[in-house]
């Protein structure tokens, strides 16, 4: 028994440094962005601050970053809503109404989500720009719908298939239609994968760089470019960096800290059945 | 296949009048530009007009009763839409990676393999980035692979708090890997001496001055193996989760029924559970692969471009938008897609057989 506990003790130590090395970033963001600026010096990086809490530098950080916040919310909102609605639908047809070469249908579909989109870059923005959809938030919000058809399909129809087809039987029974069926048994049911789906989409289109940096023009750059874009410029202080680099990391992470669960069912789809 | 045709007159009244709103809008919007704040809408105007007549069409579609010909409609445009901007846009660009588009101007005459053949027979920046994402693929995998087997194994021992300790570990990937790689860039700071700062300093300071490291400034081919320490932080609490998962789906039953025939609580992992895991650590490496072969963002933000830290995304990137060679550009699209491709396929494959078994 004594040595059972000795090895819990051990497991602890173990855990806890390993969360200690996990939590060392945000730490470091959390005390730089909190001292005064004349605290802030690359040899007293780890030091606490000494002259009481500061929040200049979140300001100049918020300062730095507002219309690219901005925009990043004006692309993810319509983006995670229209994309959870698109995929319920597919979701919903591709278990449910499944017909002759459904499976391959939806196994095409999905190779979508896996594929390097440097493969389909030049067409996209040669594309985007010939129908005039390049430069600005609609053809980036329209771009991550596209491609987030994949996921946002697979989650749903994993969800409904768990669903009994019992339900839709006496549905059918009593006449309601294939839309019907979808309206008025599915799509109540379907709340958690709604919060699942949102919650995946809003963070992947927040995180996303690559669609971003090449498919808007500088004054409707995302979250994500202009951090990128401040990092490399030599004209910001490092500590009003760090705190516009904890800004940008903010809106995930408080969704990760509120609705975690949500968050790892969308996680674990991305892992397919396993 | 239309078994029976129901008219239904509300229906067909109002399918006539979104087909023809749409159509109207449609013909209006083509010879006046939608303007709404200087920004030129038009061709989303389009797309939704042509929604508005195509929910039109579906109205009519349903009233045939043949629900696999609505199921198929219903699908339709998430399958046009698919069709284009993935198999389309992926033929397109193997056009263009056959071609020698050098410039602004598109150039299609026909070059075979040639951009494929000098990307790996005369281009010193292609080799490096194959030994970088050889380099970074593996430690990536391993490092999740260990790190997350470990974690996911003592967090099995029903220790209090585990949720907390949990949370702690996923909680990277909720974070861009543009943000990470900012972060871990001043955390990796390689100033020495007076300028000493980041993870270097703490070293220092504990006296462990033979850990005081360049990390991702270490000369090649060294320094990417550094770039492995942010992605790992970033996923190896997925790949934790992954296992978790595993672990959790060996039945309590069989652990207990090996406890009984007198199994160490060792003996257990070692030969029941960890033989029951492969099917995760497949899963697990397939995605990961898959990642690293694509990873972009964190080395953009880690390495600043710096070639020596290069990969085929940000090649693919740079040659095609700040150097205009569109032709190599999407040559190395290509190769990456088949790199990814080659993994992936097979994995989708068994994927469908085994549903359409079921």
């Amino acid at each position: 028994m004594t040595r059972r506990i000795l090895l819990h003790i051990l497991f602890y130590i173990l855990l806890t440094a390993l969360a200690i090395v996990f939590l060392l970033p945000v730490y470091l963001m959390l005390l730089t962005g909190f001292k005064s600026i004349s605290q802030v010096d690359l040899k007293t990086m780890w030091s606490m601050p000494n002259n009481g809490l500061h929040i200049e530098n979140f300001i100049a950080g918020y300062k730095q970053l507002a219309p690219n916040i901005n925009n990043s919310l004006m692309m993810v909102i319509p983006e995670a809503i229209l994309s959870a609605l698109l995929g319920s639908l597919n979701g919903y047809l591709l278990s449910k109404w499944k017909f002759r070469g459904s499976n391959l249908i939806f196994t095409l579909i999905l190779f979508g989500m896996f594929i390097p989109y440097q493969s389909i870059l030049i067409p996209l923005v040669k594309f985007m720009q010939t129908i005039r959809l390049y430069g600005d938030i609609p053809g980036l919000v329209l771009v991550h719908i596209i491609y987030g058809i994949p996921i946002t399909t697979l989650i749903f129809r994993n969800y409904y298939a768990g669903i009994g087809t019992e339900m839709l039987e006496a549905g059918r029974i009593d006449g309601a239609s294939l839309m019907g069926l979808y309206r008025y048994i599915m799509f109540p049911l379907s709340a958690p994968s709604f919060a699942v789906v949102i919650i995946w989409q809003f963070t992947q289109a927040w995180n996303e760089f690559l669609f971003a940096v090449v498919l808007t023009n500088q004054s409707h750059w995302p979250v994500t470019v202009a951090l990128n874009n401040l990092a490399g410029s030599q004209l910001v202080q490092w500590n009003v960096l760090m705190a516009a680099t904890l800004l940008a990391a903010l809106p995930t992470l408080l969704v990760y800290v509120f609705l975690g669960r949500y968050f790892l069912r969308g996680l674990m789809a991305g892992a397919l059945k396993g | 296949m239309f078994r029976r045709f129901e008219l239904r007159l509300p229906q067909l009244v109002l399918a006539i009048a979104l087909i023809l709103l749409g159509m109207v809008f449609i013909l209006t919007l083509r010879s006046v530009p939608l303007i709404i704040a200087d920004k030129n809408l038009t061709s989303l105007a389009l797309l939704i007009s042509g929604l508005i007549f195509y929910a039109g069409v579906l109205i009519i579609v349903s009233m045939f009763q043949s629900e696999t010909v609505l199921t198929i409609a219903l699908l339709l445009p998430s399958i046009v839409a698919v069709a284009i901007f993935v198999y389309g846009f992926i033929g397109w660009s193997v056009r263009v990676s056959l071609s020698q588009w050098k410039g602004l101007n598109p150039d299609f005459t026909w070059v075979g393999l040639k951009q494929y053949y000098s990307l790996f027979h005369n281009d010193p920046r292609f080799v490096i980035d194959i030994r970088n994402t050889a380099m970074f693929t593996v430690g990536f995998i391993l490092g999740c692979l260990i790190l997350g087997l470990g974690l996911a194994i003592l967090l099995d021992q029903r220790l209090k708090g585990e949720a907390i300790y949990r949370g702690i570990f996923l909680f990277p990937m909720s974070i861009s890997f543009i943000a990470t790689g900012v972060i871990w860039g001043w955390l990796m700071n390689p100033a020495t001496g007076n300028r000493i700062t980041g993870i270097n300093l703490i070293f220092q300071s504990l006296g462990l001055n033979s850990l005081i490291s360049l990390w991702h400034s270490t000369p090649q081919p060294w320094g990417m193996a550094f770039t492995v320490i942010p992605a790992v932080w970033q996923l190896s609490g997925f790949t934790m989760a992954l296992y978790m998962g595993g672990i959790r789906s060996v039945s309590e039953d069989l652990r207990e029924a090996a406890r009984v025939d007198g199994a160490s609580e060792f003996q257990i992992y070692r030969y029941i559970i960890l033989p029951l895991l492969q099917p995760v650590t497949l899963s697990a490496v397939i995605i990961l692969a898959h990642m690293s072969l694509k990873i972009f963002d964190l080395i953009v933000a880690l390495g600043n471009k710096a070639i020596s830290l290069d990969v085929p995304g940000i090649y693919m990137w740079t040659t095609t938008f700040d150097g205009t060679n569109y032709a190599q550009g999407a040559a190395i699209g290509i190769l990456m897609l088949i790199s990814v491709a080659i993994l992936v396929v097979p994995y989708l494959v068994q994927n469908m057989r085994t549903e359409t078994e079921l």
